[in-house]
């Protein structure tokens, strides 16, 4: 349902992307995996339709930038990095930003009703009518990932979701995602650091090294200690404990990046 | 349990928006009565119930009393919806028309005109005024259009050219005739006195247009304020919106300016006033907004008439010194972060 081929994104002064291809399926959970500065923003936000690089994304077999933007609001959900500290709005009503899409002047009950669906996905029902403003930072960001979840659409494409999280909230968060794409066939993509929580939830992930994809497969197969040393430059020890895989970081590799 | 919480929940966002409207019709209904008081009261005292028994002196209610309660009506929602529109596009409580240099752009414009063309033509005056503003307005916008412009850019700009501009109209009181001086420190102080009918429609014709255009992207500005990125990701096309929505508030400024001088202060307060009135939402803030920005206007310039009476205090003074005060208060007793 979305689609990126041989895509390439210049900054003024670097290059970024240099030929990045990937394709995410319905009710696929993606993860975008790589060091600080390898491209995982720029690339979301090509895929989101908020750059515009060289190469070809497609969404639904159409191409990106010809799909009228209310209407790609109404298909796929962008969540950026930076959620902004103050709104002079409450919690319900910035969730409810994310109904804009399908409003004209008045929210309809099922505007309502899907905002506040997303917002109790998210565990957000008690701070429902409290300032925006004054909610904590990790609530600020699941308020931003209700937003997205309230917008109903079939893609959802995530900067770095759960950076302001604690663990319980980062086990939360991506346990709604991966409900969303069993239940509804939701595709979601999303940039992380986490490499335990990518391994664990994750049914794809692309490894991102300067701009062009490292690895791209199941985490069993992509996330390999000869790959994240690669990578990252960063000795780690995969331990196969009884939930699943886990990378242990022994000390910064000698020689490499 | 789940089921219930959420209807709960709905049902106290509906009791908000329910609080909102009321509280919009009561600032709907304080200035039709602050209108109705402003059209009797003045210098000439005619009390209400001579008004009601013999009228007015035709010629003082037709020709001072009605153009300056409309032109109160128009300035003050003129210079307050924006404010509430500029603050939304910079993203900024701090921004007004004033703060990116529209309101000095004008008063330039204004020293220009009285001593060009001598304090005698109003028009030379009122063109001045207006010309800069526009003339800022645009120059600002240019900068907006350049790539790498962020709402803190603009801001920066503004200052700058207000800092220009107010060096600019120093130079011109240094060389002007002391008889000029003193129209152009006048026209700084902002009158409502001088509105003939036909200044009122060419206000009119900058004003009204504007405030539908604006109340129809409400959810657009809403988003706006959640940032660029994300606003663009909810279909709105971000860059043609914070330009349209700058020209608008910049004409609506020039309007409200053009003909009274400064009356500063309302274009941040009223916004302030409404938003802690009835939230961020721009669905009700601007019109909100429109009417708190006609209220303080009104009853600043009932104030400045009949205080020291029969002097008249210009408007632009009373509004800082009924303003100031009025909204240091409200900043103390608000319960709540708004923004």
């Amino acid at each position: 349902m979305l689609t990126a081929r041989n895509i390439f994104y210049d900054y003024p002064e670097r290059q970024v992307l240099r030929g990045v291809s990937l394709s995410l399926a319905p009710g696929e959970v993606l993860a975008v995996l790589g060091p600080n500065g390898a491209g995982k923003s720029t690339l979301l936000r090509c895929l989101a339709g908020a750059l515009s690089p060289k190469g070809q994304v497609e969404l639904d077999g159409r191409a990106l930038e010809s799909v009228p933007p209310a209407e790609r609001a109404r298909l796929l959900a962008f969540v950026p990095q930076h959620v902004p500290p103050r709104l002079p709005m409450t919690v319900f009503e910035a969730v409810l930003l994310g109904r804009r899409p399908y409003l004209s002047w008045r929210p309809r009950p099922q505007d309502l009703e899907a905002a506040w669906e997303a917002l109790s996905l998210m565990g957000l029902g008690e701070l429902a009518q409290r300032e925006f403003s004054e909610i904590s930072g990790g609530q600020r960001q699941k308020a931003a990932l209700a937003r997205a979840l309230a917008q109903e659409s079939r893609l959802l494409v995530m900067d770095e979701p759960t950076s302001s999280l604690d663990l319980k909230h980062q086990l939360q968060v991506m346990t709604v995602l991966c409900g969303l794409a069993e239940e509804r066939d939701t595709g979601v993509i999303l940039a992380v650091h986490d490499l335990n929580l990518a391994a664990r939830f994750a049914h794809r992930v692309i490894l991102l090294h300067d701009g062009r994809v490292e690895a791209d497969g199941p985490p069993s197969e992509a996330l390999t200690e000869e790959s994240i040393r690669r990578v990252y430059g960063v000795e780690v020890l995969r331990l196969e404990a009884g939930a699943g895989t886990m990378f242990f970081p022994m000390s910064a590799a000698s020689g490499t990046a | 349990m789940e089921a219930s919480e959420a209807k709960a929940g709905i049902e106290a966002y509906g009791a908000l928006t329910g609080r909102r409207s009321a509280r919009i019709a009561a600032l709907g209904a304080l200035l039709s009565l602050a209108a109705l008081f402003s059209l009797v009261v003045g210098s000439s005292s005619t009390g209400i119930m001579d008004v009601l028994r013999v009228g007015l002196d035709g010629v003082i209610f037709w020709e001072l009393r009605v153009p300056r309660v409309i032109m109160g009506l128009l300035v003050g929602s003129g210079l307050a919806v924006g404010g509430a529109v500029t603050q939304a596009v910079l993203r900024n409580p701090l921004a007004s028309p004033f703060t990116l240099g529209v309101a000095s752009g004008a008063g330039f414009g204004a020293a220009l005109g009285i001593v060009l063309a001598g304090a005698v033509s109003k028009w030379a005056v009122a063109g001045g005024a207006f010309s800069f503003a526009l003339i800022t307005a645009l120059f600002i916008l240019g900068v907006a259009r350049m790539k790498s412009a962020t709402p803190e850019t603009l801001v920066l700009a503004g200052v700058a050219i207000m800092f220009l501009f107010s060096a600019g109209t120093s130079l011109l009181q240094f060389l002007g005739t002391e008889q000029q001086i003193q129209s152009i420190v006048f026209w700084s102080f902002g009158n409502l006195s001088r509105a003939s009918w036909t200044d009122i429609l060419i206000a009119a014709g900058m004003i009204l247009p504007a405030l539908p255009a604006l109340f129809l992207r409400a959810w657009d500005l809403n988003l706006l304020l959640a940032g660029d990125e994300m606003a663009a990701s909810l279909g709105v096309r971000v860059e043609r919106l914070r330009l349209t929505a700058l020209l608008l508030a910049a004409l609506m400024t020039a309007g409200a300016i053009c003909f009274t001088g400064v009356i500063g202060f309302i274009g941040l307060v009223g916004p302030h006033v409404a938003r802690l009135m009835v939230g961020g939402d721009h669905r009700f803030l601007l019109p909100a907004s429109a009417l708190s920005g006609a209220l303080l206007v009104l009853v600043s310039d009932c104030l400045g008439r009949t205080l020291f009476a029969p002097h008249m205090v210009p408007i632009g003074i009373v509004t800082a010194f009924l303003g100031v005060p009025f909204f240091f208060g409200l900043l103390m007793r608000r319960k709540r972060e708004f923004w």
